[in-house]
């Protein structure tokens, strides 16, 4: 899923103390399973709000609203009546519903209540952690399931590094080693000899560097 | 003599020789004295010099620019380069200015990760890893081309390094993993300080078990301890450094005006019992901002003068 994290409120306020009429719009999949943009954090931040500004004397109206998603034209349109009562949304989907939701009500202010930070996994409650990188062009197959371009520092692909320690990474001591998971799991697979095999010079265009990506599938299309 | 290129390096390996080298870190600033100065101080005992490349990620004087120095000195410099900083352009681009000033050796690394700099805010790039930069070098040179396929003019002529840590984890990957560098087409080694020396030579007998120190020259490294401090340091701070307690009690046993004396003992001791380690075909000696020590090393270690090749 995509894991995001909550803004600062500090940073909220900032962004919304101008405006008198605020929608705050979460999201009903990732961001609630990450517990940062869901329903339950919307009706936080907006208890938060709104005793913010009952401190400033100010009378702001704050609703609340969660979309099954914000990355489908289908349910964005479930407030196409109402978003002309806001002076702002504020959206706490990830990075993807924020401009989806930006791109479909042009002349209403969309703001970001969470910060997007990784494609991962729920490891345990409250800790959630990265697992891809969408490089687009996925070498999992090479490395025992584990994958160096998210989970090594300098995403070795040839790696481990000379600053793997005792099955942590150099940069952290909270942070695995990649590379030894990869070992530890090739061994566990008798595959460990597929280890000296040299990876390529990867093919980066389908990562971030190919510039805006896009998948473009003519079977399923309408 | 069978060599590939006119590295002197190359050369000294090829005539059986054990070589030494050592390097300069260059200046966190513009003055070409600094790095021309270091340079002076180990030229005569010495047979190349190693340029470090941002090492742990603080903004220094470009290893390029550094090299031009001590080339230009008539001296022979290792072009330390890592994949951090510059992208598969920028590589390639570096080792054809590189080779333009016949800079005839490179050392192929991926580098320390930035977070341990000056810069923790910035991107790193690993376009290429330590690897696949050891084959653009090899497939520039071997091949006369560029990645991308198109003939070079005049290419880089270079004999090609790469780092090895013989301490780091996990260990039963470390020789498949030099195994892996020489592969990739790497001709000479320099190893992480060896402190702790059974280790190292457990290490050089899977290299031999597999053959490898026929294939690639496998240079140890050395670094002195000026302090207890700094061994302590070293051994808690430092990631994949393996600094065994007794090397910490000898200089914690040591009065301090005579520590740095004990840790220069304890390197050539070591230098002492390496030479006959077999599979280890030089030494290089990373005496980090203690250059001036080099020359005394090089020669308590009965490795001075150094020889002559054409």
């Amino acid at each position: 899923m995509i894991v995001a994290d909550k803004k600062p409120i500090e940073e909220i306020i900032e962004s919304v103390k101008e405006f008198k009429k605020i929608l705050i719009l979460g999201c009903n999949e990732c961001v609630t399973v990450c517990e940062a943009g869901g329903k339950k954090e919307v009706g936080i931040l907006a208890s938060a709000l709104r005793m913010f500004f009952l401190n400033q004397g100010k009378d702001v109206k704050i609703d609340e609203q969660t979309l099954e998603r914000q990355c489908d034209h289908e349910y964005l349109e479930e407030i196409r009546d109402v978003v002309d009562q806001y002076e702002a949304i504020l959206s706490l989907a990830c990075g993807v519903g924020v401009q989806f939701t930006a791109e479909k009500y042009h002349s209403t202010p969309i703001l970001p209540g969470v910060n997007t930070c990784f494609l991962g996994a729920t490891e345990q409650r409250g800790l959630w952690t990265e697992r891809c990188q969408a490089c687009g062009s996925c070498i999992l197959a090479f490395t025992g399931g584990i994958c160096p371009v998210s989970r090594c520092a300098k995403r070795l692909l040839n790696g481990p590094c000379g600053g793997s320690s005792k099955g942590k990474c150099e940069i952290s001591k909270d942070v695995d080693c990649a590379w030894q998971l990869i070992i530890d799991r090739l061994k566990a697979l008798g595959k460990l000899d597929e280890y000296e095999k040299v990876q390529p010079i990867k093919n980066w265009s389908t990562d971030r560097a190919g510039g805006p990506r896009r998948v473009v599938r003519e079977d399923v299309a309408l | 003599m069978n060599v590939k290129t006119p590295s002197k390096l190359e050369k000294i390996f090829a005539a059986g020789h054990v070589a030494v080298t050592s390097e300069c870190g260059p200046p966190r600033g513009s003055d070409p004295d600094s790095i021309v100065k270091k340079a002076e101080l180990i030229k005569n005992h010495v047979d190349a010099i190693n340029v470090t490349d941002n090492q742990t990620s603080v903004v220094r004087m470009s290893s390029l620019a550094a090299c031009i120095r001590i080339k230009l000195m008539g001296l022979e410099p290792i072009l330390q380069m890592v994949t951090r900083d510059r992208n598969r352009i920028a590589l390639q681009s570096d080792i054809l200015g590189a080779a333009s000033f016949d800079i005839h050796n490179i050392l192929c690394l991926s580098g320390d990760h930035q977070s341990f700099g000056d810069n923790k805010q910035g991107q790193n790039v690993h376009d290429l890893d330590s690897m696949q930069l050891v084959q653009t070098v090899r497939y520039m040179r071997d091949e006369g081309k560029f990645l991308g396929g198109e003939e070079i003019k005049r290419p880089p002529r270079m004999f090609v390094g790469a780092a090895a840590n013989p301490f780091a984890d996990p260990f039963e990957i470390r020789v498949p993993r030099l195994a892996k560098k020489v592969t990739c087409g790497a001709e000479f080694i320099q190893t992480q300080c060896i402190y702790n020396l059974d280790r190292f030579e457990e290490w050089m007998k899977r290299i031999r078990d597999r053959g490898l120190h026929e294939k690639v020259y496998i240079m140890a490294g050395m670094t002195p301890m000026k302090s207890v401090g700094m061994a302590r340091y070293m051994k808690n701070r430092v990631p994949g450094m393996d600094v065994p307690d007794d090397v910490v009690k000898r200089l914690e046993g040591t009065p301090k005006e005579k520590q740095a004396e004990e840790g220069i003992k304890i390197c050539v001791e070591a230098m002492e019992r390496l030479k006959s380690c077999k599979g280890v075909a030089g030494f290089h000696i990373m005496a980090i901002e203690w250059e001036e020590k080099v020359p005394e090393i090089v020669e308590k270690a009965g490795l001075f003068p150094r020889p002559a090749v054409d």
